[in-house]
């Protein structure tokens, strides 16, 4: 069978490319070129930089495997980045993740592969897809090893994606991932992973995005009755939960709670407000092709780090569903994902959506 | 089955170079600066280099200074002559240069240097009027390559080397894609200075020269011994220049029938691939040019993938030029000749060499009439 790994040169999809081969498979790795690697500062700790493409071309020599770097430049552009741009201006926190795995890796990636005849794509997510006995559908469940789970990352998925979709790694926890790579010998296995947004490597969003020519328009800073206690240069700054880099000298702790790019304002309270029982998702895609029914129970994870908090599902209409949390949860930050799960399943996913 | 149609990129070694590089790095491990015996042994296999280089273009043995590659030889003459013209600050090169002239003009520019890119027409020839309307009494160097490396055009050097000579400034050609391919003779090209490589020809790499018209005033680029009459210092590569001056020899030996083998194979292989695959097309002139180069445009296909897919089923072609990751990137030898952005990343560069056959040629026609139309019913299924 022939499979196409897409190959970061991290540790893990290192790793599912080495399995793969091991099992005898045709295993065909590409890695993504995804900004211009000839200028700009060197990029550090962070994936797909011009050392780490290097390390997945040293990768796929050792175990032998061709391998080839394709530029995707444009398309990383025309739907990562300017999705990111374009959600911090709009007040929301983005996960340019998803965009990455759905419309890049699982979209233009396996479109290629497909022109290389291959059968699947593989990457080295923590997830895992199978095979409904009953119902002929895919599903999408958590990796195995629970700290590394990045099903949140590919909710967007759907049935004819996930038909050509591997995860090898998603079975096995880091530390096997980790001593697998040393028993094959892979230069990468003691490699550090990435935590930060790849193109953001100093962790500087809005550094990043006034490059990109974000407006840093100067607007208010309200308390939540509206007063107005300070000033920000710029929506795209700030982020729902952030407590640093406010400005603001206030005898309780003040987080931001709310974010109006219309208004230019930013809404700022104590802890207590940034929490919330309910919140509303839209664009929700269903895995298996169908909505669980209003009454539901099940989990919701609200980002990458979260846990996962006990919700029932209150309302549907189209791709808009309403759920309602058994606890309140903190900093709901639209924009963002939230993804439900029915035990390790992953149901499904969707944008989070203002609230006020 | 393996099939190599990049030899622009790189060539195999002849058996005769391969023995005599593993023969001379065995037995002359001598200094050739050396005043003993060892040093004179080493010394005369340069010696002996110098003259069947020299022989391969027509120049003077003292002539011939023998660098790393195509990439020192291109720096030494644009970087030499940049150094000693003093008030002649102004140095031309065309718009299809290989990066190792274009980037050292760029780098020059940022050095004080006036530079000016010299355009070529649709079909990858710089015009002798398009040289005439930039050069100015303050133009030091004129660098333009005989033969393109990603199209194969030849430009008409002597033509362009007396415009410029008309104008006082020298006149440099990258012969790198030339030589070996083509009768290259400086004194019919009336250069001044004239960059080789010896991996392009069935040498080994790490090898190249320039040659430096007798006269030619240039600062070495390289400072230390006083290897090379003072023009470039460093231990030379003795064993690899050996091996350049026996590629050399067997190139000027078999330059006409091997041209004219690779013409044929070229013709049938361009002939074929026009004949079998609907949406296709040459880019650039198609004479005069290097008899072992086309380059093909295959409409709706991206050429990175069918790069890839060709790689897969055994055949190594090559597209535009290769960035520091290996990626591709628009060429900008098609951007310069006006070919549409499409069209720039539509298009494959093959390029034959001594050990291909008439039958490998047939077996690429095939697959890639399969390769393109695969692609291209992924591209309409709308993927
Ligand atoms: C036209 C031209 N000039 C210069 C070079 C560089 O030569 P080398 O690889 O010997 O440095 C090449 C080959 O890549 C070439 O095609």
């Amino acid at each position: 069978m022939r499979i196409v790994v897409a190959m970061s040169g991290g540790v893990d999809s290192s790793v599912a490319a080495a399995l793969l081969a091991r099992q005898g498979h045709d295993v065909i790795g590409l890695s993504m070129q995804l900004y211009d690697q000839r200028e700009g500062q060197p990029r550090f700790g962070t994936c797909c930089t011009i050392d780490d493409l290097h390390d997945a071309r040293r990768v796929a020599a050792h175990i032998g495997i061709p391998h080839y770097i394709v530029n995707f430049e444009r398309q990383f552009s025309e739907t990562v980045i300017s999705n990111f741009v374009e959600e911090y201006a709009a007040g929301r926190t983005p996960i340019p993740c998803v965009h990455c795995n759905g419309d890049l890796k699982f979209a233009t990636l396996v479109a290629r592969a497909e022109g290389l005849g291959a059968d699947f794509v593989a990457t080295g997510h923590y997830a895992r897809v199978e095979r409904d006995g009953a119902t002929g559908r895919y599903l999408l469940k958590r990796g195995v090893d629970a700290a590394k789970d990045q099903s949140y990352f590919l909710f967007t998925l759907d049935q004819a994606q996930l038909a050509h979709a591997m995860f090898p790694v998603g079975t096995l926890d880091k530390a096997a991932v980790r001593r697998h790579a040393r028993e094959l010998g892979l230069q990468v296995a003691e490699k550090h992973e990435s935590q930060e947004i790849c193109f953001v490597p100093d962790g500087d969003h809005a550094a990043f995005l006034e490059r990109q020519g974000a407006a840093a328009a100067a607007g208010a800073i309200r308390d939540i009755d509206g007063r107005v206690i300070g000033r920000h240069d710029g929506v795209h700054r700030f982020t729902v939960g952030q407590r640093k880099g406010l400005g603001l000298s206030s005898p309780i702790p003040l987080y931001v709670v709310g974010i109006d790019a219309v208004a230019n304002t930013v809404t700022v309270g104590p802890r207590a407000a940034l929490e919330q029982s309910e919140l509303t998702a839209s664009g929700v895609n269903w895995i298996a092709g169908v909505a669980p029914a209003p009454g539901a129970r099940l989990t919701a994870r609200i980002r990458h780090r979260h846990r996962e908090a006990p919700a029932t599902m209150t309302g549907i209409e189209g791709d808009t569903v309403h759920v309602r949390f058994d606890e309140p949860q903190s900093a709901v930050a639209p924009g963002q994902a939230a993804v439900f799960y029915d035990g390790d399943v992953v149901l499904g996913g969707g944008w989070i959506a203002k609230e006020i | 089955m393996r099939i190599y149609f990049d030899h622009n990129a790189t060539t195999p070694p002849a058996p005769e170079v391969i023995d005599e590089v593993t023969s001379r790095l065995a037995a002359e491990f001598g200094n050739a600066s050396s005043i003993h015996y060892f040093g004179q042994r080493a010394k005369a296999v340069l010696d002996e280099a110098r003259s069947q280089v020299a022989g391969l273009i027509g120049a003077e043995p003292s002539e011939i200074v023998f660098t790393s590659g195509g990439t020192e030889a291109d720096n030494f003459a644009l970087r030499g002559i940049a150094d000693v013209s003093a008030g002649r600050l102004h140095l031309l090169a065309s718009a299809i240069e290989h990066e190792a002239v274009l980037n050292t003009l760029k780098a020059l520019g940022r050095h004080g240097c006036r530079t000016t890119i010299i355009p070529v027409d649709q079909t990858g020839i710089v015009r002798p009027d398009a040289l005439a309307a930039v050069l100015t009494d303050e133009t030091a160097l004129v660098s333009i390559m005989h033969a393109n490396n990603e199209i194969g055009t030849v430009q008409p050097i002597a033509e362009l080397a007396r415009i410029a000579h008309a104008r006082g400034a020298l006149v440099h050609t990258d012969a790198v894609q030339s030589a070996g391919k083509i009768p290259v003779d400086v004194k019919t090209l009336g250069v001044d200075l004239l960059s080789l490589s010896a991996h392009k020809f069935n040498g080994p790499k790490g090898a190249g020269a320039l040659w430096i018209k007798r006269g030619t005033r240039l600062a070495a680029i390289l400072t230390g011994g006083k290897h090379e009459r003072n023009r470039r210092a460093g231990t030379e590569n003795v064993p690899a220049i050996a091996g350049f001056g026996v590629a050399a020899r067997l190139a000027r030996a078999k330059l006409a029938s091997e041209g004219a083998r690779l013409a044929a194979l070229r013709n049938r292989l361009e002939e074929g691939i026009l004949a079998r695959v609907p949406g296709t097309a040459v880019n650039g002139a198609r004479e005069p040019r290097v008899p072992n180069t086309t380059n093909i445009s295959f409409e709706g296909v991206e050429a990175e993938s069918l790069l890839i897919a060709l790689d897969l089923e055994g055949v190594a072609v090559s597209t535009g030029s290769a960035c520091s990751s290996g990626t591709l990137e628009p060429s900008h030898v098609l951007r310069a000749m006006g070919l549409p952005t499409h069209r720039t990343q539509n298009s494959i560069r093959m390029s034959l060499g001594f050990g291909n056959t008439e039958a490998e040629v047939d077996y690429v026609v095939e697959r890639l009439a399969g390769v393109v139309g695969k692609l291209r019913s992924l591209t309409r299924a709308g993927r």
